[in-house]
C-alpha cells in the first residue's frame, strides 16, 4: 500500500486531485481511498488531502502519519508547513515551486527524492488558471510510477468533460517537465 | 467507466436515496451530514429525483414533514447528525409510535457541550430506546447498500430504519462503491405501497389520546389501549429480525454482496480473542486482527451491524467459542459503560459465554483511532487475562485520565 499526502490551500482543488488520483486506481484494477483533513473548510487556509493506493481492499480507516508520498501543490507552503512531517525515509517529496531544488532543499532541510515542477506555470498556459491540482497529478505519476498517465484519461473525462483535453495536456507537460534531484 | 465510482460516504447515501425513488426528502444542513442535504437538494432542482424537498427551519421540524408525508403514503427520506438528531428526539418517538417506514441517515457527530462538529456514536446510541431500527456501516459500500435494505425492512415490518454512518471517517472519505442499476434496485424494491393511513377521501382522527385501557369504538370493535400498541411496536421490533436477516440474503443473491444481516465476522473461524465493534471502528479491528493473527495471536472480528433490534442470538452463535472479548466503542452511557458492553453482557445470561469482556472507549470527538492502538489495547487485554485478572473497569484508550 502507497500512502499519499497533498498539501495546498483550500479552493486549490486537492480534494479534486486526490479524488481523481483514487479513480484512476480503480481504473488500473486497485484499490484506493482519498479524504480531506477532517474538519471545516476555509478558503485559502493551508490544507491536506490523503490518498491510500493498494492491490487490496484498504480496511484501515484511521488518519495518515508516516506518507510515503508528500505533494505540495502550492509554492507559498514551502517553509510555512512541515510538509515533510512523517515522510517515510525513502520517501518522495514532489513540489510545485518555480525555485531550483536547491533552495527547497535548503529551506525544508531535506536531503531525501525530491521532484519539482513548475506547475502553477503551466496551468496558467494551458487552461488559463493559475490552479495546478490536475497538473501535478502529472508530476506524482512520473515521480512516484503508482498508475500509468492513460489511467487518469476516464477520470478527467467523467470530470471535467470538454476541459478534459486541457487537462490531459497541463499534466502530461508536468509529466514530461517534473525534475529530479537526486538525493543530496 | 465501470459501475465502481470513487465516491465520499454522504454521496453514497444521496445516490442510494435517488436509487429508492423517494418522494419527499426534508433536512436541515448540520455538520458532517450537510454534503448529503445538498447532494439530494440538487438532484430535485435538476429533475433526477422526483420529489418534493421540502425546505425547513429545524431538524424537528424535518422530522415532522417526514412523518406527515408518510402518514399519506409517500416514501421519505431525510438525514442529521449530533444535536440536529436530539432535536428531533420527540418525533423519532412520534415516527416509530406511528409505525411509519421512515429511513434517515445519521452521519455520526460528537454530542455538545462542548461542541464537536467531529465523529463518535453519542448521537445515534443514546437514541436507542425510541423504537428505530438501527443499522451501522463499516465502510461506504455498506452505506449504499443498508439504505436500499432499509426501505424494504421498514415498509415490511412498519418500523423506521436509522442508516447510521461515522462521520467524516466515512462520511468525507472517498471510497470504492458499486452502483447498482435503477432496475436492479427497482425489482428489489417495488414503489412504496401505503397501507393509506390519511387521504382526503377517507378522513380520520389519527393517534388520538388513548386510554389506558381498551375499549369499545362507535362501531362496537374493541380498540387498543396505549399498552397494547406499546407492545405492538416491541412485538415489531423483536420480529423485525427475521425480515433484517432475510432483506440481507436476498439482497445478496441480487445485488452479490452480502453484509451479514445483524452482524458479520471476520476471521472467527478459529479465534480465540473477539475483536467487536459497530461501524467504521469495526473495520480498523479487522486491520488489527491482522496484525495480531501475524504476532501470533487467534483473533477475529465480530461487527455489530444492526444495534436495535438487539441482535441477541447472533452475538451468543458468533461469541460462543471466544475466550475473550474485547470491545472497542464510540460512545459512553455515563454512569455505567458503553452501551455495546452492557447489552451484550446481557445477551450472554444463560448462555455458555463466560468470556471476560474488555470494553474500551475509543475515538470519542474524532479522535483517530489506529489500528495499532486496537492491536496493543487487545494484547495488553489478553495479557491481563492470561496471567489470571480477568476483570477490567472500563478504558478510555488514547485519553489522558489522570
Amino acid at each position: 500500500m502507497i500512502e499519499i499526502r497533498w498539501h495546498g490551500r483550500g479552493g486549490q482543488g486537492a480534494v479534486t486531485s486526490v479524488e481523481m488520483l483514487a479513480m484512476a486506481a480503480i481504473e488500473a484494477g486497485k484499490y484506493a481511498q482519498g479524504f480531506p483533513a477532517f474538519g471545516p473548510e476555509r478558503r485559502g487556509a493551508p490544507v491536506m488531502a490523503f490518498n491510500r493506493i493498494s492491490e487490496k481492499p484498504i480496511k484501515i480507516r484511521s488518519g495518515i502519519y508516516r506518507p510515503d508520498v508528500v505533494v505540495v501543490l502550492d509554492p507559498s507552503l514551502v517553509g510555512l508547513v512541515n510538509v515533510t512531517d512523517g515522510l517515510k525515509p525513502g520517501g518522495v517529496l514532489v513540489v510545485n515551486t518555480s525555485k531550483p531544488a536547491s533552495e527547497i532543499r535548503k529551506v525544508l532541510n531535506y536531503k531525501g527524492r525530491l521532484y519539482t515542477v513548475d506547475a502553477t506555470h503551466i496551468a496558467r498556459e494551458e487552461l488559463g488558471v493559475p490552479i495546478a491540482n490536475t497538473t501535478m497529478l502529472g508530476a506524482v505519476l512520473k515521480a512516484t510510477g503508482v498508475l500509468a498517465l492513460k489511467d487518469l484519461s476516464a477520470p478527467l473525462a467523467e470530470r471535467f468533460g470538454r476541459l478534459a483535453i486541457k487537462n490531459v495536456k497541463a499534466l502530461k507537460r508536468a509529466y514530461d517537465g517534473v525534475k529530479t534531484a537526486q538525493a543530496a | 467507466m465501470s459501475d465502481v465510482q470513487i465516491i465520499t460516504g454522504n454521496q453514497a447515501a444521496a445516490m442510494a436515496a435517488r436509487l429508492c425513488n423517494v418522494q419527499v426528502v426534508a433536512a436541515y444542513p448540520i455538520t458532517p451530514q450537510s454534503q448529503l442535504a445538498e447532494i439530494l437538494s440538487q438532484y430535485v432542482e435538476s429533475g433526477s429525483l422526483r420529489a418534493e424537498y421540502v425546505r425547513v427551519e429545524s431538524e424537528h421540524s424535518a422530522m415532522t414533514v417526514c412523518i406527515s408525508a408518510s402518514t399519506v403514503g409517500a416514501r421519505v427520506f431525510t438525514a442529521t447528525s449530533a444535536n440536529g438528531l436530539l432535536y428531533m428526539h420527540e418525533q423519532l418517538h412520534w415516527a416509530a409510535g406511528s409505525r411509519l417506514p421512515i429511513v434517515m441517515c445519521v452521519v455520526n457527530r460528537g454530542v455538545g457541550a462542548p461542541w464537536s462538529i467531529f465523529n463518535d456514536q453519542q448521537d445515534s446510541l443514546s437514541q436507542r430506546d425510541t423504537g428505530w431500527i438501527q443499522i451501522h456501516c463499516r465502510d461506504n459500500q455498506e452505506i449504499m447498500d443498508s439504505v436500499i435494505q432499509a426501505y424494504r425492512i421498514a415498509e415490511q415490518v412498519y418500523a423506521p430504519v436509522m442508516v447510521c454512518y461515522d462521520g467524516f471517517v466515512l462520511s468525507h472519505t472517498m471510497m470504492p462503491v458499486h452502483i447498482p442499476g435503477a432496475n436492479l434496485v427497482r425489482s428489489f424494491l417495488p414503489p412504496y405501497k401505503p397501507h393509506t393511513i390519511l387521504s382526503p377521501e377517507n378522513p380520520k382522527n389519527i393517534n388520538p389520546v388513548l386510554l389506558p385501557n381498551p375499549r369499545m369504538s362507535a362501531e362496537g370493535i374493541l380498540c387498543d389501549g396505549y399498552m397494547e400498541m406499546r407492545y405492538k411496536l416491541q412485538k415489531a421490533m423483536e420480529d423485525s429480525r427475521e425480515v433484517i436477516i432475510k432483506t440481507s440474503r436476498e439482497f445478496a443473491d441480487a445485488f452479490g454482496r452480502d453484509n451479514g444481516g445483524m452482524l458479520w465476522e471476520y476471521r472467527t473461524d478459529d479465534a480465540e480473542v473477539i475483536l467487536s465493534a459497530m461501524g467504521s471502528v469495526a473495520a480498523e479491528a479487522m486491520a488489527a486482527v491482522d496484525q495480531l493473527r501475524a504476532e501470533g495471536i487467534g483473533a477475529g472480528v465480530v461487527g455489530i451491524r444492526v444495534f436495535r433490534p438487539f441482535p441477541k442470538e447472533d452475538v451468543a452463535r458468533a461469541f460462543r467459542k471466544a475466550k475473550a472479548i474485547i470491545l472497542f466503542e464510540k460512545s459512553i452511557s455515563y454512569g455505567y459503560e458503553g452501551g455495546l458492553s452492557s447489552e451484550l453482557k446481557a445477551a450472554f445470561y444463560r448462555t455458555d459465554i463466560h468470556a471476560p469482556v474488555h470494553d474500551y472507549i475509543v475515538g470519542l470527538g474524532g479522535r483517530d483511532v489506529k489500528a495499532r492502538e486496537l492491536v496493543e489495547a487487545a494484547k495488553s487485554s489478553v495479557e491481563a487475562i492470561r496471567s489470571g485478572t480477568p476483570e477490567k473497569h472500563t478504558s478510555w484508550l488514547n485519553c489522558i485520565t489522570e
